[in-house]
């Protein structure tokens, strides 16, 4: 394997080795170019997964302190939670569902198809779906993508088939057992799907697609790519012409490294990537790099979720198998006739009993909720996931006091729910209600979201330069050889999952930055 | 479809095998309750037979399971005695429960919060103290140390660790068999 020295000024240092930034070094290192990714989170491969909840949660989850303010609930329920995320090698990859969908032409012109609405700061994306179908295309065949490429779509699991018993008798149309990064049948030199059900703690089958079983050995492998985990970037140096010169990090002993670098890509997922830019503020950027805009750390977005838990008379295991066993894309369409711009998806989802007792009501106590748990056999679970609205004022900044281990202050994550937001909940709570009781659930629940497993927007792309922080290939509007190539880039939310858009930009980026590093232009 | 067992049918075989198999251990549980007389209260280290009895009656109150026997609910809240050894946490354990206590006197006659004879009485209590940093400490420690207890599991329908077992491809991951037609 690689190894490359501190001073090699010729390398791309990415920091994430997640969706955005393992894929970026994969594709990058196929290309001949030399890769460094520095990885805070350990490693941890297959073999290492562990099929219990919490101790999973201990092994991968990112648990550094994080601070919260705004009105949503998580600010109250989980005050230093707010994102349900990894620090590992593979990033939110090893915990991910694998439900891979493209975005709707229209949401990549949220301005112009949802007009000024007030309180978002809508903006449309510089690129168009068109421009990206070929990328989503790569990335689909990539990831071996269920119901795309004559990939075969996996078998709906007793929580899928509740899902869409309800879905048809509402007259629904548009429902199936997903279009999913997990393998039905053996490919690219991974097994097929053992229905294990412990998708989010790591899958102890490599069935399932991540940067961690797929791009990142891919990259090593060509000798070009180095991942160096337990390495927590503080800072992105540049020199007096404004250029990044490289970064410094902490090193798995604890020491203290800089690495020199030609170009550096800031893949932290959409909390620490503004982080990071805040955190590297200097006398020529005062207000962090690349933030001439002012909109670094902004705009941050985390879709509009919540779940619905039916109880019914007779078992339903809905644990049992994929997590996510399948969607329903009905209410993904642009009506504003149901009272929000914007749509949301259906996709099943279960957690364990040690996360349902954690999640299905936080803070919930007495014999409502015990009777609840007690149902939990004869539960059905579906997760709601929209397009949330982008707003100025939701907002990743640095805590003015707490700080962590390394004296890096730490991420303040506010958040406000836009009115959208909240109708377009509520539509999915009673349509969501109304597919399980079409057969015959006895009680449901309203969910309220989960810590944010979607991180998206602050670090967003932009035609021009005064609205948001990086162009159409994800690379500063402010610093040539700075990139972003994680969720940040967002410029909207979209209703569906993420990570096939962000594995999509990053095949993209790559294709891009190895172009520009051709010519000399970086 | 493969079931595992109902909560309320578990329940009962459990205390049957737990008869048969230990008599000793089943009397002891059963015979003392939750009193400050049992030997795990008596065990405690930082708090009092008392407060360990108190926390213990709480955690039955705030996740009440009638299929559960008052072990699993010892053992969620061994976690607190340990947490005792620090002073300020001590301090609020102690002086929770006797917050309890005296509103357990003043609002029922009662001697203290333990010998309230109905749960809903004692409940309205903890109601009282819902925002108080003592029962957020104690309901958000319960909520894992009680249902991340693995013996339990089963006794809720959840069957836990599956790659070990060969996942569910075989074992009934798709079994249901009561939907209606659509
Ligand atoms: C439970 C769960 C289920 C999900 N299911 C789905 C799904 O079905 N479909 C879908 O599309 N998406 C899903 N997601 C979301 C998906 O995982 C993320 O959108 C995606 O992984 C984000 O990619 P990223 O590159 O932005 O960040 P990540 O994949 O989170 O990677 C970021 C990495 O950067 C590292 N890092 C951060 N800061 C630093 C630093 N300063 N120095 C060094 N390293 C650093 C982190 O440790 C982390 O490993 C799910 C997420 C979770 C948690
Ligand atoms: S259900 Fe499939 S994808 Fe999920 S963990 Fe199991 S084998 Fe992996």
């Amino acid at each position: 394997m690689a190894k490359f020295d501190l001073n090699d000024d010729s390398i791309v240092c990415i920091v994430g080795s997640g969706a955005g930034g393992g894929t970026l070094g994969n594709e990058l290192a196929q290309r001949g170019i030399k890769v460094v990714i520095l990885e805070a989170g350990g490693r941890y491969e297959t073999q290492d997964f562990i099929n219990d909840e919490w101790e999973s949660f201990a092994q991968l989850a990112w648990t550094d302190m994080r601070t919260t303010s705004g009105s949503w609930r998580i600010a109250k329920d989980f005050p230093n939670l707010p994102a349900w995320i990894v620090k590992a090698v593979g990033g939110s990859t090893t915990h991910w569902a694998g439900a891979s969908l493209r975005f709707q032409e229209h949401e990549f012109k949220t301005r112009t198809t949802y007009g000024d609405l007030q309180g978002a700061n809508l903006l449309d994306w510089p690129i168009t779906l068109a421009e990206l179908e070929p990328y989503y295309a790569k990335a689909e065949l990539k990831m071996g993508v269920t119901g795309t490429n004559g990939i075969p779509r996996l078998p709906g699991n007793n929580n899928y088939k509740v899902l869409s018993a309800g879905a048809a008798r509402l007259g629904y149309k548009e429902f199936h057992s997903g279009n999913m990064a997990i393998n039905s049948q053996p490919r690219d030199g991974r097994g097929s799907c053992q229905q294990i059900g412990f998708c989010f703690q790591g899958c102890k089958s490599g069935a399932k697609w991540s940067t961690l079983v797929s791009e990142i050995p891919k990259g090593e492998a060509t000798g070009n790519m180095e991942v160096r985990p337990g390495s927590m970037v503080l800072k992105i140096e540049h020199d007096a012409s404004g250029k990044v010169t490289g970064v410094v990090y902490v090193d798995q002993q604890g020491v203290m490294q800089r690495q020199k670098a030609r170009v550096v890509a800031v893949a932290g997922n959409s909390i620490e990537s503004p982080r990071l830019l805040l955190n590297s503020a200097s006398s020529k950027y005062p207000d962090g790099l690349a933030n001439s805009s002012g909109q670094v750390g902004r705009n941050y977005m985390r879709h509009m979720t919540g779940s619905v838990y039916a109880v019914f008379e007779q078992p339903v295991h809905m644990y049992r198998g994929t997590t996510m066993a399948g969607i329903v894309r009905d209410e993904a369409r642009h009506d504003t006739k149901r009272g929000f711009v914007g749509g949301y998806e259906m996709e099943t989802l279960s957690l364990g009993l040690p996360f349902m007792a954690a999640f299905l009501e936080p803070g919930g106590w007495g014999r409502p909720f015990a009777s609840a748990m007690e149902d939990y056999p004869n539960m059905a679970g579906m997760w709601l996931v929209g397009e949330d609205m982008p707003r100025a004022t939701n907002r990743i900044t640095l805590d003015k006091t707490a700080k962590d281990k390394h004296g890096m202050p730490v991420a303040s994550v506010h958040f406000d729910d836009h009115a959208n937001d909240v109708a377009m909940r509520n539509h999915a709570y009673q349509q969501g209600r109304a597919i399980y009781e079409a057969v015959g659930a006895t009680r449901v629940f309203n969910t309220t979201p989960y810590p944010s497993t979607h991180n998206m927007g602050t670090n967003r792309m932009s035609e021009k330069a005064r609205d948001g922080v990086v162009n159409k290939y994800g690379q500063t509007h402010d610093i040539k050889n700075l990139f972003v190539s994680d969720g940040s880039q967002f410029t909207s939310g979209a209703a569906c999952n993420p990570t096939l858009t962000i594995v999509s930009l990053a095949i993209r980026q790559a294709e891009t930055m190895a172009g520009m590093m051709q010519r000399r232009e970086i | 479809m493969k079931t595992i067992n109902k909560p309320t049918e578990l329940g009962r075989r459990g205390f049957l095998k737990t008869s048969v198999a230990a008599p000793a251990a089943a009397s002891l549980a059963i015979g003392v309750g939750i009193s400050p007389q049992a030997a795990w209260a008596q065990a405690a280290q930082h708090l009092s037979a008392h407060e360990m009895a108190s926390l213990v009656k709480m955690a039955r109150d705030i996740y009440p399971h009638d299929h559960l026997a008052d072990t699993h609910y010892v053992t969620a809240c061994a976690g607190f005695d340990a947490m005792a050894a620090d002073a300020g946490k001590k301090a609020m354990f102690a002086k929770g429960v006797a917050d309890l206590d005296a509103a357990a006197k003043a609002r029922h006659g009662a001697a203290d919060y333990l010998s309230i004879a109905w749960e809903g009485d004692r409940v309205k209590l903890l109601q009282a103290i819902e925002t108080s940093a003592f029962f957020g400490k104690v309901r958000s420690t319960l909520v894992v140390s009680l249902y991340n207890q693995k013996d339990l599991w089963a006794k809720f329908g959840y069957e836990g660790s599956s790659a070990d077992k060969g996942g569910y491809i075989n074992r009934g991951f798709s079994d249901i068999d009561w939907l209606p037609q659509a």
